[in-house]
C-alpha cells in the first residue's frame, strides 16, 4: 500500500470533488455517460480505462475545457458545472495535459513564477517588473529545485528533452497549490529512465492535495492508488478498491485482458 | 424594389464567382490570399486590352479571361505560393499584401490609373421586364452565366473523381494524402481554376465594377467579407453571404447613400459577431 | 518501498543556484542594456547632427511608436490586426479636432487623444476575441474601414477627402513654439516616445506582460494556470490602441494637419511591415524598423518617385520568402557577437 498516511478524514466528509451524471455528447457520439465520481479530501484515485474510453474527455470536463451536456461537477459543495477553466484553477482545481502543454519561450523559471504569481493575484501587476516579486520568484526557484530541474532554469522550455520537460508540465500543475490535482498519465511520453523520477515524485505528492490519475502504466495504479474507477467507453464499469478491482472478472476483460495480451 | 433586388443578386452572384476561388484556397491550403482581386484584375484588364485593341467580341473575352488567369494561377502557385503554406497567416498576409501592391503599381505603371471602361455588345444593352420590374440585360446575363457556374462547381465537386480528392484533402490533407491523392496537384489546379474563375468575374464585371489599378485593394475587403461570413468548408456558405452582401450593398447604396459603404461593414461585423466561424461552417474550422 | 520526497529537499543534480540568485537572473533580463542607453542617446544625438532631417526623424518618431503599439498587440499578445490604423487615425483627427475646438495645448491634446484612442479600443476589443485567426484580421480590417467611410461621410466635421485643417498648436509647455524646421516637433515626438516606450518596457517585464507571453505562447495552459485569457488581451488591446491614438496624435500636431489617410489600409500596412523588419516581440523592432523603412523609402522614392508602392511590394514578398531572419543572418551575427545580450527577440 502506500507509503502515504491518509488524513484523519471522517468517512462522512464531504467530498472535495464529486460528479453527478456528468454527460458529454458530440452529436451522435457519447464521450461521456452519466459518471458520477466522488473523491474524498485527501484520497488517491486512478483513473484507468482502455485508449478512447473517455479519460480525457472526462479531465477536460473536470477542468473545464469542455462543457458538459449534462450533468454537475462540484468542488468542495460548489457548482463549478459552468465556471471557466481559469476560475476553476482559482478554486484549487489543477491539472497536467497528457502531451506537454508549456510555454515554449518562457523559461522554466518563468513559467513556474508566472504561475505562482497568478495564484497570489499578481498576475495584474502591470508596473513593476516581475524580478521584484523576490518571493514570488525565490518560490519559485525552490519548486524548481524541488523537481530537480534548478540547473536549467534560465533556459527556455523548448531547449528541454521531453522528459525534464514532462517534470516542469507537473511542476506548473503544483505551482498554483492546488487542492485536486488530476494528472493526465504522467508518465506518458517519458523515456525508460526518466520514469522512475516522474513515478517518485507523483508518489512523493502531499498528502493534503487530492490526487485523481489516469495512468496505464498498473504497477504505479497499485502502488499509488487507494481506490480505482475503471472507464470503459465513457461511462463507469466498476469503482472500488485495489483489490476490488483487479478480482473484477468484468475489469479484466475489458481492461487488464486486453493489457495481458497486448 | 425588385429592380434593387435583380441588380443586388447579379452584383452578390458576381462577387461569388469572384470569390469563390478565394474561399476554397483558404479552406484547402489555409492560406490568406489577399492579392486574389489581382487575377480579378487581370481579367478585366485583359478584357479591355482584347476588346478595344484587337476587336474581340465580349463573349469570347470569357472564356479567354478564364484561362490566361488560370495559366497566370497555375504559374504563381508553383513559383511562389507553395513555399507559403507552412507559414503563418501573418508571413501570408504579409506575402499577398506584396503581391497586391506590386500588381497596382505594375497595372498603373502599364495601363495608367484612369478608370478603364468597357462597352458591352448591342446584345447585353438595354432592358427586360421580368415580374413587373425593369432588369437591364446585362445583369441577367450575369446572374445566368453565375448560377451556370455555380451549379457547374456543385457538379464537378459532388460528381467528379477530382471533386472527392479536392474535398477530402480540404476536409484533412493528411489523411488524403496517406490514401495516396496527390495533394501538390490538387492545389495547383484548385489554385488555377479558382483565380480563372477570378479573371472570369473581373471579365464579366467589367462594366459593372470599377476597374482600374487600385481595384484589388478596394475590393479585397469584399472577397474577404464573402470568404470570412460564408465559411471555407461548403460552396454553399459563400454564395449566401456574396447573395448577402450583394444585397446590402446595392440596396444600401440606393436607400442610404450617404452611409455608402459603411452599412457593409457593419453588416459583416454583426455577421461575424454572430457566428464567428462564418455563416455554415463547423466549429473550429478555418 | 518508501517513495523519496521530493518535499523533503532531496538531493539536487548538478549545482543550483540559490534562490536569491534566481532573482537576479531575472532582473538582469529586465535591466537596460548599454546599447539601449547609447541608441537613445543616438536619438537624441540626431537633433544635434542632422538639423536639416529633422522632419523626416519626426516622421521615424511618430513611426516608430506606431509600431511600438503593434508590438505590443503582435509580439507580445499574438494578435494580428490589419486595421490597427483605426486607433491610429481615430487619435489624429481626436488630437486635430481637439486643437481647434478646445485647447491648442499639445500635452493635453495628447492626452485627450491617446484617452479617446483607448476607449475606441476597449470597445472594438471584444470583436477580436472570437473566431479564428482570418475572422480577427477581417473584423479589425473592416473596423477600420468603417472608420474611414465615416471620416469620409462627416466631412464636415473631419474636413473629409480635403482633409481637416487649421490645426493650430499653443507651444509645448508653454514654451517652444513649433516651427517650421521640426526642432520642437522633433524632440516633441522623440520625448513622447521614450516615455511610452519607458512604460511599455515596464510593462513587457511586469507579471502581467508575461502572462501575455503566456496567453501567446500556449493558450489552453495559460488558462489552465489561472489566467483568464480574454481580460488579458482586452486589456493589452485598449493600451495598444491608446499607443497607436497617441502616434496619431502626434502626426496631427506636428504637422497640424490630418488627412484621411491616416485611417487607410495602406497605413496599417506599413505599421506591419515596420515592426516585421525590425522583428516583433522585444520592443526595439518598431524603432529599428522605422529607421530602415524611413531610409529605404528616402532611397528608394528619390529614384522612382510613383512606384514606391511596387519597391514595397517586393522588398514585402522577398522578406517573406527568404525569411527576415536568413536576410538578416550575417549582420546580426555580428551584432550579437559585439553586444551584450540582447532581451527576449522573437520573429512573427
Amino acid at each position: 500500500m502506500t507509503a502515504l498516511a491518509s488524513p484523519a478524514a471522517t468517512t462522512t466528509a464531504q467530498p472535495i470533488l464529486q460528479t453527478i451524471g456528468l454527460e458529454k455528447r458530440f452529436g451522435g457520439l457519447v464521450a461521456t455517460s452519466d459518471v458520477s465520481l466522488s473523491l474524498r479530501p485527501g484520497a488517491r484515485h486512478a483513473l484507468i480505462g482502455p485508449n478512447g474510453a473517455g479519460k480525457t474527455t472526462f479531465i477536460n470536463l473536470l477542468t473545464g475545457v469542455l462543457a458538459p451536456s449534462a450533468g454537475k461537477i462540484l468542488l468542495d459543495g460548489t457548482d463549478i458545472t459552468t465556471e471557466r477553466p481559469h476560475a476553476r484553477v482559482r478554486r484549487g482545481l489543477s491539472r497536467t495535459f497528457q502531451i506537454n502543454q508549456l510555454f515554449a519561450e518562457l523559461t522554466l523559471l518563468e513559467t513556474v513564477a508566472i504561475a505562482i504569481a497568478e495564484r497570489e493575484r499578481k498576475g495584474w501587476s502591470m508596473f513593476r517588473p516581475l524580478a521584484a516579486q523576490t518571493a514570488v520568484i525565490d518560490e519559485a526557484a525552490e519548486l524548481l529545485a524541488r523537481f530537480r530541474l534548478a540547473d536549467v532554469m534560465a533556459k527556455r522550455t523548448a531547449e528541454l528533452p521531453y522528459g525534464r520537460q514532462r517534470l516542469l508540465e507537473i511542476a506548473l500543475a503544483i505551482a498554483a497549490k492546488p487542492r485536486v490535482l488530476l494528472l493526465d498519465e504522467p508518465a506518458a511520453g517519458v523515456p525508460e529512465d526518466g520514469r522512475r523520477e516522474i513515478l517518485d515524485i507523483v508518489r512523493g505528492l502531499p498528502a493534503s492535495v487530492t490526487v485523481l490519475l489516469i495512468e496505464h502504466d498498473m504497477d504505479l495504479v497499485f502502488s499509488f492508488a487507494d481506490r480505482i474507477s475503471v472507464l470503459v467507453a465513457g461511462g463507469l464499469l466498476v469503482e472500488g478498491t485495489v483489490a476490488e478491482v483487479s478480482g473484477d472478472p468484468r475489469v479484466r476483460t475489458a481492461y487488464l485482458g486486453e493489457d495481458a495480451d497486448g | 424594389m425588385l429592380t434593387i433586388l435583380f441588380d443586388g443578386v447579379a452584383y452578390g452572384m458576381l462577387l461569388f464567382v469572384l470569390a469563390c476561388g478565394l474561399a476554397v484556397t483558404l479552406g484547402l491550403m489555409n492560406f490568406v490570399n489577399l492579392a486574389h482581386g489581382a487575377f480579378a484584375m487581370a481579367g478585366g484588364y485583359l478584357t479591355v486590352v482584347l476588346m478595344g485593341s484587337y476587336g474581340v467580341s465580349f463573349y469570347l473575352c470569357l472564356p479567354l479571361a478564364f484561362l490566361v488567369t488560370a495559366l497566370l494561377g497555375a504559374v504563381f502557385e508553383r513559383t511562389l505560393y507553395r513555399h507559403l503554406y507552412a507559414k503563418s497567416h501573418l508571413e501570408q498576409v504579409l506575402f499577398s499584401i506584396g503581391l497586391a501592391f506590386m500588381a497596382v503599381s505594375a497595372v498603373d505603371y502599364f495601363m495608367g490609373a484612369r478608370q478603364q471602361i468597357v462597352q458591352l455588345p448591342p446584345s447585353l444593352q438595354g432592358r427586360v421586364e421580368i415580374l413587373g420590374a425593369g432588369i437591364g440585360v446585362y445583369r441577367l446575363f450575369i446572374i445566368v452565366v453565375c448560377a451556370l457556374i455555380l451549379i457547374g462547381l456543385q457538379l464537378a465537386l459532388t460528381r467528379t473523381r477530382f471533386g472527392s480528392q479536392l474535398r477530402a484533402a480540404v476536409d484533412d490533407g493528411r489523411v488524403a494524402r496517406g490514401l495516396g491523392i496527390n495533394i501538390g496537384r490538387v492545389f495547383a489546379l484548385t489554385f488555377a481554376v479558382g483565380s480563372g474563375l477570378a479573371g472570369l468575374g473581373g471579365a464579366l464585371g467589367a462594366e459593372l465594377l470599377t476597374l482600374d489599378p487600385t481595384f484589388p485593394l478596394k475590393f479585397m475587403i469584399y472577397f474577404l467579407i464573402v470568404v470570412t461570413v460564408g465559411g471555407t468548408t461548403s460552396i454553399t456558405g459563400p454564395f449566401l453571404a456574396a447573395l448577402i452582401l450583394g444585397i446590402a450593398d446595392v440596396a444600401g447604396k440606393y436607400y442610404f447613400p450617404q452611409l455608402g459603404a459603411f452599412i457593409i461593414y457593419a453588416v459583416t461585423v454583426a455577421l461575424l459577431l454572430w457566428r464567428p466561424y462564418g455563416l455554415i461552417s463547423r466549429e473550429g474550422a478555418r | 518501498m518508501s517513495a523519496a520526497d521530493p518535499a523533503a529537499g532531496a538531493a539536487m543534480s548538478g549545482p543550483a543556484p540559490a534562490a536569491g540568485a534566481a532573482g537576479a537572473l531575472l532582473a538582469r533580463d529586465s535591466a537596460w542594456k548599454p546599447w539601449e542607453f547609447a541608441l537613445w542617446a543616438l536619438a537624441l544625438a540626431a537633433f544635434f547632427l542632422l538639423p536639416s532631417k529633422l522632419l523626416l526623424l519626426n516622421d521615424i518618431a511618430i513611426l516608430a511608436l506606431f509600431a511600438l503599439s503593434i508590438d505590443l498587440l503582435l509580439g507580445y499578445a499574438g494578435i494580428v490586426s490589419l486595421g490597427h490604423a483605426a486607433f491610429f487615425g481615430f487619435g489624429a483627427y481626436a488630437a486635430g479636432l481637439f486643437a481647434i475646438h478646445v485647447s491648442g495645448d499639445p500635452l493635453l491634446g495628447l492626452v485627450a487623444a491617446g484617452l479617446s484612442a483607448g476607449v475606441l479600443g476597449f470597445a472594438t476589443s471584444f470583436l477580436v476575441l472570437r473566431g479564428s485567426d482570418l475572422t480577427r484580421l477581417m473584423i479589425t480590417l473592416g473596423v477600420a474601414l468603417m472608420l474611414l467611410e465615416a471620416a469620409n461621410r462627416f466631412s464636415g466635421l473631419t474636413g473629409g477627402a480635403d482633409g481637416l485643417t487649421g490645426v493650430t498648436m499653443a507651444p509645448v509647455l508653454g514654451l517652444f513654439e513649433f516651427d517650421l524646421w521640426g526642432r520642437t516637433s522633433y524632440l516633441y515626438s522623440l520625448g513622447v516616445l521614450f516615455v511610452l516606450f519607458v512604460l511599455a518596457r515596464l510593462l513587457v517585464h511586469s507579471p502581467f506582460g508575461l502572462s501575455l507571453r503566456a496567453i501567446k505562447g500556449n493558450r489552453l495552459r495559460a488558462s489552465a494556470i489561472g489566467i483568464a485569457p480574454n481580460r488579458r488581451l482586452v486589456a493589452i488591446y485598449t493600451i495598444a490602441a491608446l499607443y497607436a491614438g497617441v502616434a496619431g496624435a502626434l502626426l496631427a500636431q506636428t504637422t497640424q494637419f490630418v488627412s484621411l489617410d491616416v485611417l487607410s489600409f495602406q497605413r496599417s500596412a506599413d505599421g506591419l511591415l515596420v515592426l516585421v523588419i525590425g522583428g516583433a516581440g522585444y520592443l526595439y523592432g518598431g524603432l529599428v524598423g522605422a529607421i530602415a523603412f524611413k531610409l529605404m523609402h528616402e532611397v528608394i522614392s528619390g529614384l522612382t518617385a510613383q512606384y514606391w508602392l511596387f519597391w514595397l511590394g517586393l522588398i514585402l514578398v522577398i522578406l517573406v520568402l527568404v525569411g527576415r531572419d536568413r536576410l538578416l543572418a550575417g549582420p546580426r551575427g555580428l551584432l550579437r557577437a559585439a553586444l551584450a545580450r540582447l532581451p527576449r527577440r522573437r520573429a512573427p
